[in-house]
């Protein structure tokens, strides 16, 4: 590995690490107000009426008739109020907010707030959607977003078939459980609103507010403070939270914190969508799939949000790693009076690599094929095209992979050891094969994003780098100075980065879809490289724009092309043992083989894989939740439970090295590809365990015994 | 409102505030030591951790009241002791801060574990960190670094405790 992998320390680690960081929370302005949001407790109803108690002195109401501008999120689909205005759609939306000096006394007056609503009937499945024919909850159809797209011809590839294989899988939510909640600071001075706090988006921020505002950017100004997570439970969310803090702001003059409490935050916030996904093969004579068809439904909550541009990536992702020369793939998100969904990390990715990854087991397991052989047989190759037939320019190295995950695992001597009868607990593994393209869908880095960078080198050499990205604990602070240190060779320290304000750094893209090293950082390094032609002089900038790659082409009309800049690639295998009498799954081992080019940085790549894959295991076993009649079941961390120091085993990984000549350094994306396989894997092991077929996420002692009562 | 006497980091104070105040509030509003983290309200994540006469609590869960007489440590005390650096330095090495906010109550965790037990395990330093969630790292290089620290900072935590 090249020397810019070698591990340094963070540069933000002595703040967090003294507890010196001040995150939202943590920040108390002279004069600040606090606020919180009344919450429709409905799942879909008119509001007929809202009585306020008589407000304090110094006490006051924001709602939709403060908002100067449009009442409409900008996002995919403008369907989305910042404040509902006469009708809610789902348990949790916003209505109003109090705001005043005494946390307490805003409490108190927000209980006494006396909402009349009148009830409508709610959607509140995927299954209750399908059925939808009148009343919708969004334009005329029930859903917010349908597509399909094809590759090869499918008709001819089921007339050839011998054999066909279907399977139906179903998903649940996953919540993001970042530590810090959502939080906001706004405050209005001399004409302009400054909005400060958690998150992973500046200019989704500061796009919401010249949108809810009505003003022109130059009086808008976003400043990202150290954040406690994301995991994509910031990137489109806190343009709500950071709108509603800017109105309170401009209508009392005073600074607003808006910071939500945990409850709140489970209840209202984005989460991971629910899937339901139907796959049919169709297999010929030699025992090789030769067509697929993949049907995709996903509940997407009540808004559109970011649910159309999940649901692509699904569905790109749902043949998996696998060639399958005919293709049809089609998929629907469903507008549904739960909550709404929307980013997390994976971004559909999870939901599809475990429905891909069992069918393929059982595919193999009807033929009475080695599923792992059967899976290697299948493997794509450079030179291959995708599902939607752009062709895999770079090193696909899944052989590599698959050998590695074998020797370090020991997967296919395991897998053959019969299960022990009688007492005792039953042992089981399982292998994913998963892949996550890095970056916007397409070409939208360059037609949507424009990504830009900027670089200043200051007098006594030192070089500030600007750029939205935003630190959210993955290291960005860090692995971009490296970066811009090595490409003009300067030490790292004389390289400055500070958490962005939109204020002084560009638009460089929100900071998502495993996107920041592979897109930005190349952009980075680029600019670097034309400053460091220009050394000698004393004081300069540099800005530079991303340049869409001229030997990739994309389609978005109709899915055709190369869906993403590039691809990551990676292995999992879990060994679980599972008690018979009380079908209690333990994790009791878990390795990991992953292609990202070139690490930026070992230790701060082995934070992501071990956080990333902790993640993913506790998807498929331990993160239950779920919603009835549109209110969610689990909403605090006592009954939604996340994994603890107790729950995995230590994780051994490895990395294949296989730089990718169009990255930073041979660097591609890491974040999301990390939880992806960790599903399947712990889901398969189940599967040979119970000796059952693994229908549904997550596994639960409950599930378990369901399936264990099932005739298969 | 009452008025309670207690120690907080080495020093004695008297604060006046209702019994029922939760010491995490004491400490963030009142005093304006916000390393100590609110993440949950409810005991459950460990990010508002602090030492109570040098015995791991959450000071979500504590009343005022519960405080006089005793001696309170938080981070902005802790970070000033030897031992705190030994942590801190295997912290960094080890990886083990990702976005930050559960460390404070992470780091009062360890000093808990490691004045019980200055030469723990590996399955003990898990059992001592499973009220401490972390969302971004999966533990095990926090384990790693507390094991780490144990190591390098050997005979910090055999002595009396510097409390």
């Amino acid at each position: 590995m090249e020397g810019i992998s070698r591990p340094i320390k963070r540069f933000d680690f002595d703040d967090k690490m003294s507890g010196t960081a001040l995150y939202c929370a943590d920040v108390t302005l002279d004069g600040m107000l606090y606020a919180k949001t009344l919450r429709s407790v409905k799942a879909r109803a008119a509001i007929l009426s809202i009585t306020v108690p008589p407000l304090p002195e110094g006490y006051w109401i924001v709602d939709a008739n403060d908002i100067p501008g449009k009442n409409v999120v900008p996002i995919v689909s403008e369907d989305q109020p910042f404040f509902a205005k006469g009708a809610v759609k789902y348990i949790g939306e916003p209505i109003l907010l109090v705001v005043g000096p005494d946390k307490q006394t805003v409490v108190d007056l927000l209980e006494r707030i006396r909402v009349a609503y009148e009830e409508v009937r709610p959607v509140l499945s995927i299954a209750e959607a399908e059925q939808v024919r009148e009343n919708f909850i969004f334009g005329d159809t029930p859903y917010f977003f349908a597509y399909e797209y094809a590759k090869g011809d499918l008709s001819e590839a089921a007339g050839r078939a011998v054999r066909v294989f279907e399977d139906e899988f179903e998903t649940g939510y996953q919540e993001q459980a970042y530590l810090e909640t959502q939080g906001i600071i706004a405050v209005y001075e001399n004409g302009r609103v400054t909005v400060s706090g958690a998150m992973q988006c500046p200019y989704y921020i500061r796009d919401a507010l010249i949108q809810a505002l009505g003003w022109p950017e130059e009086r808008v100004r976003v400043v990202q403070l150290p954040t406690g997570g994301g995991f994509g439970g910031k990137e489109e969310y806190p343009s709500l939270p950071a709108v509603h803090a800017a109105l309170a702001a401009v209508k009392t003059g005073r600074p607003v914190q808006l910071v939500f409490d945990r409850q709140e935050d489970i209840l209202c916030t984005t989460k991971r969508h629910p899937a339901v996904i139907r796959l049919r093969s169709h297999v010929d004579g030699n025992n090789r799939i030769i067509g697929r068809e993949i049907d995709i439904a996903i509940d997407a909550g009540a808004y559109a949000g970011l649910s159309g541009v999940v649901l692509q990536r699904m569905m790109f992702a749902a043949n998996g790693v696998y060639d399958v020369p005919h293709l049809k793939v089609r998929g629907k998100a469903y507008a549904t009076n739960n909550v709404v969904s929307g980013a997390m990390r994976g971004f559909g990715g999870p939901q599809a690599a475990f429905a891909v990854e069992m069918h393929m087991e059982n595919i193999a397991r009807a033929l009475r094929l080695d599923s792992f052989a059967f899976r290697q047989r299948h493997f794509l190759h450079t030179g291959d095209t995708s599902s939607t037939g752009g062709l895999f320019l770079h090193d696909i190295k899944l052989d590599e992979i698959a050998a590695e995950i074998d020797r370090i695992s020991g997967y296919r001597n395991k897998r053959t050891v019969p299960r022990p009868k009688g007492k005792g607990k039953i042992r089981g593994i399982g292998c994913a094969f998963f892949f996550h393209g890095c970056g916007f869908t397409g070409s939208g880095e360059e037609s949507l994003i424009k990504t830009r960078v900027r670089l200043r080198k200051c007098p006594g050499n030192t070089v500030h780098i600007f750029v939205s990205n935003t630190e959210i604990g993955q290291g960005v602070l860090t692995t971009l100075r490296k970066i811009v240190a090595q490409a003009l060779d300067v030490p790292v320290e004389t390289v400055k980065q500070t958490y962005p304000d939109t204020d002084d750094c560009p638009n460089s893209g929100p900071t998502v879809a495993s996107r920041t090293i592979m897109i930005v950082g190349k952009v980075l390094l680029d600019a670097a490289l034309d400053m460091k032609k220009r050394w000698h002089e004393k004081e300069f900038e540099i800005v530079r724009a991303y340049e869409y790659p001229g030997n990739l082409r994309w389609d978005n009309a109709r899915f055709q092309g190369n869906a993403y800049p590039e691809y990551s690639w990676g292995a999992n295998v879990v060994e679980v043992d599972m008690d018979p009498a009380t079908c209690e799954v333990t994790v009791t081992g878990v390795w990991a083989v992953y292609d990202i080019g070139t690490p930026i940085d070992k230790t701060i790549v082995r934070g992501q894989i071990e956080g990333g894959i902790a993640q993913g295991l506790a998807y498929a076993c331990m993160e239950v939740l779920t919603s009835e009649n549109g209110m969610l079941r689990q909403t605090n961390l006592a009954d939604y439970t996340l994994p603890t120091s107790l729950d995995f085993p230590r994780i051994e990984y490895r990395l294949i090295e296989n730089p990718f000549s169009d990255g930073p350094f041979g660097a591609r994306g890491v974040g999301e590809l990390t939880l992806i396989g960790a599903a399947p894997a712990l889901a398969l092991a189940v599967q040979q365990a119970v000796g059952r077929g693994v229908t549904r996420l997550p596994v639960t002692p409950e599930s378990i015994l369901e399936m264990m009562d099932r005739d298969d | 409102m009452i008025d309670i006497t207690f120690g907080l980091n080495g020093e004695t104070i008297t604060i006046t505030t209702h019994p029922l105040r939760r010491l995490l509030d004491v400490l963030r509003d009142d005093l304006r030591l916000t390393g100590t983290k609110e993440g949950c309200g409810e005991g459950e994540c460990g990010a508002c951790a602090v030492l109570l006469d040098g015995r791991l609590v959450n000071s979500c869960l504590v009343p005022a009241i519960h405080l006089e007489g005793r001696s309170v440590m938080t981070i902005e005390g802790y970070r000033k002791t030897e031992r705190f650096s030994v942590l801190s330095e295997a912290f960094a090495r080890t990886g083990s801060v990702q976005c930050g906010f559960c460390t404070p109550g992470m780091v009062m965790a360890a000093e808990a574990l490691l004045r019980d037990n200055p030469h723990p395990t590996e399955e003990e330093v898990r059992e001592g960190l499973s009220g401490n969630l972390c969302r971004c790292t999966g533990y095990s290089m926090i384990v790693e670094a507390i094991l780490l620290a144990a190591r390098e900072g050997e005979g910090l935590w055999s002595m009396p405790s510097d409390r």
